[in-house]
């Protein structure tokens, strides 16, 4: 088995509203997988069929080779789930939640436990509502990570941490990836996934509009270029390739896509560089880029 | 560049006493009762009057009117459920006397449901803290919550007075009636806003306030039935309230009883307050254990941990008022013979000629039918933990949904059998100290107790079957329970056609102890029971979860 998740063509609606429209989403075993989308895009939808907490209009979905809605309990014996909104039962203590998922998930690695609860700086006494938001979704990842799973499954886990909290999540996970574990981090946190993720797919209104290696998308973007020359730039206005030009005496700063990268850099090095600063796209124009050009399209239709 | 400034200092120059806000969250609290609240109002102030003209079908003559103070006036085996009867001789009387303690035991339910719903919920589900960020006094809340309760109260005192006047009755009497019952509602006001500080979680709230509308029915029922301690009943908001007399010489000035009440227990609630922090209760939130003990592990152990305090709290509150009426059964036959009609209705409420047996038969019931009511809160607990996002985390391990949904159905369907068992066992044990044969009452007692279980499955059964197949209308639940309870327990009384009463489960169970064990309604019932638990888990299986 290749892939740890494999949903083709999934559709699921709730009364009128469709939340689903479609979606492809392919994760590989023992990958990092980034799921990425703006709020109501249908993350935690798929989430929850893959859970098979919701039953599926139609698609193909498959987990760990099973069907989620069949064989959830013996798929659920693989897994680890961290909701994005924890709620504690209020009369129980967080050390004992850990304890309760772990033990129902079919064992919990003690050492790791303890480690983790060092590590996210958490006190397992407090009880449920005396918790904070941060605090309880450190409950939810603490059980998980400390669960012996194949699969981590993570919607949006990370909502309520302190930056410092993220960068001990960020680590965790990385341990996870060299553990060989497979992990889909659905995520609105673009950085997060830009840290973490050997794949992204994005969606959108319900459907996969993106999917493949950091790359790869970047491949089909555009790299930022400040130059400082040793003469006056000479013929980068004609190039359709570039974008956003900006001509400050002998100073330059603009946009180029990616394959033409070569020969822009070959032509400023004819006049002479003084300095260079380039700087590959971030996840986050990868993600306006996209967005606000559907949104503009949607918008002039 | 002036409108900005203006703009700025305008929150400034407002109010900022510590009552700031209380109107507008006294709409917000009628704009989201718009329902519940007028339906609380109605029913309260319209059942005076509606039983108005009965008192002239049974007693036709003065004759019979003449003797009711003597004879069952005087038998503290009815005192301790009606009260004292200080004038039965008039139509207003009657009524005062047969209706005044359950008025104000409603009304105090509906005063501790209706303040705990604005102020401990709202804090729970952090909605409070929203508006709190406004410009919001610090009082406000409890303030539009006593409002709107005690608001609600006076209505409802006020309308009934208006409806048993307009039937005819006096109209002093009927405002001493309608009074006693607003003013109950006024105490049980102040007794669930000190509450709501005390609890953490709105479930203790109710729980406290609850309980204090028990124990005043309890201390009122206890002075009632008992020659050298009846000062006890003056400890209670519900003895107050007959203690006014309406319609029997009343006396005005007990009225200033549970207004005083109403002052200092309410003032309670304003000195804690400001001495708790926001969400949080005066009693501290203990810190738990870092591990849990190697028994949790199931499902099962979960639930045990959810459902162990309201069951524990259902069994003793209903085995100590099985053991209160156990107490006083023997007593019951001697003197409530005497008047024809109310034997009559006694039997069809109950059946059998032997009236203690009736008694226990019909207090049994009624124990049976409360304990449905425990039944329909244990199985509506799966809803709770699955709209509060609860039931995610544990479907997503190995626990499937029906091992997940049977951990909390034991408990519905079980524990509802516990309750009911150990009530019946605590009334036989009273009764049979009484009577020196504890084996055979207990034994009676216990048997009358188990019958009740097929129809209170019913009555699960179908909260089971709203949760797996309509989960939105799951609420309903209360409704079915609550119309259950009514037929059964009034539909006799008010001669009600056959059909209707057959809709209540609880209409086909044998009167026990007294009458024979038929076992087909058992069956019947037991049958329903099970096709609407199995129709409610098939549905849970298949529907989508949230």
């Amino acid at each position: 088995m290749d892939n740890a998740i494999s949903i083709s063509g999934l559709h699921k609606s709730f009364g009128r509203t469709k939340a689903l429209n479609g979606l492809d989403l392919q994760v590989a075993t023992g990958e990092v997988h980034g799921f990425l989308g703006p709020n109501g895009a249908g993350k935690s939808t798929t989430v929850r069929v893959l859970l098979g907490l919701l039953h599926a209009d139609s698609g193909d979905v498959r987990l760990l080779g099973g069907d989620p809605w069949k064989d959830a309990t013996s798929l659920h014996r693989r897994l680890a789930y961290v909701p994005g909104d924890v709620n504690l039962w209020p009369n129980l203590s967080g050390g004992e939640v850990i304890d309760l998922l772990g033990r129902l998930r079919g064992g919990l690695d003690q050492r790791r436990r303890k480690e983790l609860i060092e590590r996210f700086d958490l006190d397992p006494k407090k009880k449920g509502r005396t918790y904070s938001k941060g605090n309880r979704q450190k409950v939810a990842i603490v059980a998980a990570l400390a669960s012996n799973v194949d699969v981590l499954i993570m919607d949006e886990p990370t909502s309520g941490l302190d930056p410092l909290m993220e960068a001990t999540f960020q680590y965790a996970i990385q341990e996870e990836r060299e553990q060989g574990r497979t992990v889909l981090l659905s995520s609105h946190i673009l950085a997060e996934v830009e840290a973490l993720c050997d794949r992204v797919s994005i969606i959108r209104d319900g459907r996969t509009v993106e999917t493949g290696t950091l790359a790869d998308m970047r491949h089909l973007t555009r790299t930022s270029i400040i130059a400082e020359l040793a003469g006056p730039p000479n013929g980068l206005a004609n190039s359709d390739l570039i974008h956003d030009l900006k001509v400050e005496g002998n100073k330059v700063r603009f946009d180029v896509e990616t394959k033409a990268l070569d020969d822009v850099l070959k032509q400023l090095s004819q006049v002479g560089v003084r300095s260079l600063t380039s700087q590959p796209p971030t996840l986050e124009e990868l993600f306006l880029r996209h967005y606000t050009a559907e949104t503009a399209e949607s918008v002039a239709k | 560049m002036t409108a900005t400034l203006e703009r700025l200092e305008a929150p400034v120059t407002g109010p900022s006493h510590p009552f700031v806000g209380t109107w507008h969250l006294t709409r917000l609290a009628l704009r989201r009762d718009r329902i519940v609240l007028p339906l609380w109002i109605v029913i309260l102030s319209v059942i005076p009057s509606s039983s108005a003209g009965t008192y002239e079908t049974i007693y036709p003559t003065v004759a019979d009117r003449a003797g009711l103070t003597a004879s069952i006036g005087a038998n503290p085996s009815v005192a301790v459920l009606y009260g004292p009867a200080f004038d039965l001789s008039t139509a207003g009387g009657y009524g005062a006397w047969r209706l005044g303690g359950f008025m104000a035991v409603f009304i105090g339910l509906m005063a501790v449901f209706t303040v705990t719903r604005h102020t401990r919920a709202e804090e729970d589900t952090g909605r409070a803290e929203l508006l709190a960020s406004a410009v919001l006094g610090r009082y406000a809340a409890l303030t539009s919550a006593v409002l709107v309760s005690g608001g609600a109260s006076l209505l409802i005192g006020l309308i009934s007075a208006g409806a048993l006047a307009g039937a005819g009755l006096p109209t002093a009497g009927a405002f001493a009636f309608g009074l006693s019952t607003a003013f109950a509602g006024l105490v049980f006001t102040a007794i669930a806003a000190v509450a709501a500080q005390l609890a953490e979680y709105s479930r203790t709230a109710n729980g406290i306030g609850a309980a204090a509308v028990g124990v005043a029915f309890l201390f009122r029922a206890i002075g009632d039935s008992t020659v050298d301690t009846k000062w006890i009943s003056w400890l209670s908001p519900i003895g107050w309230a007959q203690q006014i007399r309406p319609f029997a010489v009343e006396r005005w000035w007990v009225l200033l009883l549970p207004l005083a009440a109403t002052v200092v227990i309410g003032a309670i609630a304003y000195i804690l307050l400001p001495r708790r922090d926001f969400g949080v209760g005066i009693l501290p939130p203990r810190p738990g254990p870092a591990e849990a003990v190697p028994s949790l592990r199931t499902p099962l152990a979960l639930a045990w941990r959810l459902h162990r305090g309201p069951l524990i709290g259902w069994t003793i509150g209903l085995a100590v008022c099985g053991a209160v009426f156990g107490s006083i059964a023997s007593g019951i036959g001697d003197i409530v013979g005497s008047s024809e009609q109310t034997r009559q209705i006694l039997e069809r409420m109950g059946g059998s000629d032997v009236m203690t047996d009736t008694f226990l038969a019909a207090m049994v019931g009624i124990f049976g039918m409360t304990a449905s009511l425990y039944g329909v809160q244990a199985a509506l607990r799966m809803r709770g933990e699955e709209t509060a996002n609860r039931v995610e985390p544990l479907l997503s391990t190995s626990v499937g949904r029906l091992r997940w949904a049977t951990s909390h159905l034991v408990f519905a369907f079980l524990g509802s059998a516990v309750v009911v068992v150990v009530t019946g066992v605590a009334m036989g044990l009273a009764n049979g100290m009484r009577t020196h044969d504890v084996s055979g009452s207990v034994g009676d007692t216990i048997v009358a107790a188990l019958v009740q279980l097929p129809a209170l499955w019913v009555i699960v059964g179908v909260t089971v079957a709203l949760f797996g197949i309509a989960p939105k209308a799951v609420s309903a639940a209360w409704g079915v329970a609550g119309a259950a309870l009514l037929i059964a327990m009034f539909g006799p009384v008010v001669n009600a056609p056959q059909a209707v009463l057959d809709v209540s489960p609880f209409s086909h169970i044998p009167k026990l102890p007294g009458q024979d064990v038929t076992a087909t309604p058992l069956v019947w019932l037991s049958g329903i029971a099970v096709v609407t638990l199995a129709a409610g888990l098939a549905g849970w299986r298949r529907r989508d979860v949230g």
